[in-house]
């Protein structure tokens, strides 16, 4: 076993090495801040190994680009932050409906609209989930630190190839800019799933039959399986189809195929939770701001622990249930105002107080700001 | 805190701020520094940079905390040593200093610095008159704040320096971090050591 070297890497740039290790060879993208490096550092590292970079004219463009490799046989990725991923919506919904796979980085800033692009802030986590039209699936997951990043660029495109469906990837300003040092993995230690692709002969093929699973084999385009792709409903053929007993299938097979694997989705962390009476859910760059606040709490006494949320869609909703469970109060903070609190009251049971730590003005929560509120709450 | 007592650092905690505007080079001088210490001091670092979307001019600073323990928040909460570059940078920046932090000015462009403790020397002059380039006063202030404080070894701080600076200036850098280190080690009112008199017999 080699020793691995010890690198100070960015978030965007850990993005980088874990979409390579993970066997991306396309991204097309067009830059923005804070999310420029990632593109910046696949532009030097995808063509050197005989694969594909493309600077496109827009957002909207990029991912029809990487929609388009998907379904060639590529593992595909774009990174904008939130004027772009809002650009990417309609896409987002046709990756959705046409089932395929490719992972999307969201470095998201203050916002609406250009907003404050240096700044971090956490106010994409709802449109993530509802972002493109239409009832629709979706897997989304959230760093918080720089080896979270690697970890987690390569879990998406594993979701993403299992499942054929876009996954989010969403990062912030913060976890995008904070250098780190890391070890990474050998590319050998990384677990690297591949969608399932036709093992039949083409004539034979039916592109989005499916078996128990739920999820239809891809076939690479342009080698000779030939079938149809549209964002209409479809047959199991992929031709537009508005028949009763068909439609109703194709979008129940299209939520099922991930609920029914929402335990194998989950991911979170805990912090001290055994014994804590005050619970903090947080999840990317102010999960790192509730962790110190928990150290620091335990410093004087206070009996707190973390729940880090690192998949936020679809909402880890048993974790968090069993952490909320004997609380007095769950704090969650968030730089928005309350996304993701909604969630946690949705799921509480009613016996937990739900408070929220909202902030808006491109700084980060400080650990000193969760523990003023827990005191009081206290 | 009197004038004449020098401030140490914590342990295991430090927290320094890098501020100046955009163009200066602050955030390559908190990313060498950040990788000396973490790469090849082995160290815990973690760095942040901030700036204005502006792409030239602006504010701009580079936060590292190094920590012989895992790194939670990133950012800065009391920092112990803050290095100013120009006066907007020190007045911005200097609110949420540690009682006793080190404070490090430059003497020519920062005419007011916050305290009468700061430390002003002659970064930008110094690398203007003796390298004939205003542009690697950073790596000179870094030279100096690390002889200062010894928060890094000077190997680490050279090999970081060389693996980051373009192609053809490692010469002329290598000179900024010798000078630097020269003028905080005699600001630290230290003795050149046997090592200092080697590197400058180096970098000649």
């Amino acid at each position: 076993m080699i020793k691995r070297q010890a690198r100070l890497l960015q978030g965007n740039e850990a993005i980088v090495h874990g979409a390579l290790a993970a066997g991306c060879n396309f991204f097309a993208g067009y830059p923005i801040t804070p999310s420029s490096e990632i593109m910046e550092l696949m532009s030097r590292e995808l063509p050197v190994r005989g694969d594909v970079f493309i600077q496109m004219e827009d957002e909207i463009a990029s991912l029809g680009a990487c929609i388009g490799a998907g379904l060639a046989g590529r593992k595909a990725m774009t990174a904008t932050s939130g004027p772009g991923f809002s650009l990417m919506q309609e896409n987002f919904g046709y990756a959705c409906m046409a089932e395929t796979p490719v992972v999307v980085v969201n470095v998201m800033r203050a916002g609406p609209s250009t907003g404050m692009p240096t700044n971090v802030a956490q106010g994409d986590v709802q449109q993530a989930r509802w972002g493109t039209h239409g009832d629709h699936p979706c897997i989304a997951l959230c760093p918080s630190t720089v080896a979270e990043c690697y970890e987690l660029t390569v879990v998406a495109f594993n979701h993403a190839e299992r499942f054929r469906t876009p996954v989010v990837l969403l990062s912030d300003e913060m976890v995008a800019h904070t250098r780190e040092k890391v070890v990474l993995p050998h590319p050998e230690d990384v677990e690297v799933i591949d969608r399932r692709r036709p093992t039949v002969p083409p004539d034979w093929y039916v592109p989005y039959k499916t078996d128990g699973s739920l999820i239809p084999r891809l076939a690479d385009l342009g080698e000779g399986y030939r079938y149809h792709v549209t964002g209409l409903t479809h047959d199991e053929r992929g031709f537009p189809t508005r028949r009763l007993d068909e439609v109703q299938q194709f979008y129940t097979r299209l939520f099922a195929k991930i609920s029914r694997q929402f335990h194998y989705l989950e991911n979170v962390k805990d912090y001290y939770l055994d014994d804590c009476e005050l619970l903090i859910i947080a999840y990317g760059c102010s999960a790192r701001s509730a962790r110190a606040a928990v150290r620091l709490g335990r410093e004087r006494g206070l009996k707190v622990g973390l729940l880090q949320l690192l998949s936020l869609w679809p909402f880890p909703r048993r974790p968090v249930s069993e952490a909320l469970n004997g609380k007095i109060a769950v704090l969650v903070p968030e730089l928005n105002l309350g996304q993701l609190r909604r969630e946690v009251l949705r799921v509480n049971d009613g016996r937990t107080a739900v408070i929220g730590l909202n902030k808006l003005d491109g700084t980060m929560i400080t650990p000193e700001e969760i523990l003023t509120r827990l005191r009081v709450i206290k | 805190m009197t004038r004449a007592s020098r401030p140490r650092l914590p342990h295991p905690r430090v927290e320094l701020r890098l501020a100046g505007s955009g163009g200066q080079g602050l955030i390559l001088a908190g990313l060498i520094l950040a990788e000396a210490a973490g790469v090849y001091d082995g160290r815990e670092v973690a760095m942040v940079q901030s700036y204005g979307p502006e792409a030239r001019g602006g504010a701009s600073k580079a936060e590292i905390i190094l920590s012989d323990e895992p790194i939670d928040y990133p950012l800065c909460a009391n920092v112990d040593l803050f290095l100013a570059m120009n006066q907007e940078a020190s007045d911005s920046y200097c609110w949420d200093l540690k009682p006793g932090a080190w404070i490090v000015v430059d003497k020519d462009l920062v005419n007011h610095p916050p305290s009468s403790r700061a430390v002003s020397l002659a970064f930008t002059t110094v690398a203007h008159e003796k390298l004939g380039k205003r542009m690697v006063a950073n790596i000179v202030a870094l030279g100096a704040i690390s002889a200062m404080t010894g928060l890094v070894s000077k190997r680490a701080l050279e090999k970081a320096l060389l693996s980051h600076v373009p192609p053809g200036t490692a010469d002329i850098n290598r000179r900024a971090l010798a000078l630097g280190i020269k003028l905080g080690g005699a600001q630290a009112g230290k003795p050149p050591s046997a090592e200092d008199e080697e590197y400058d017999e180096e970098s000649d």
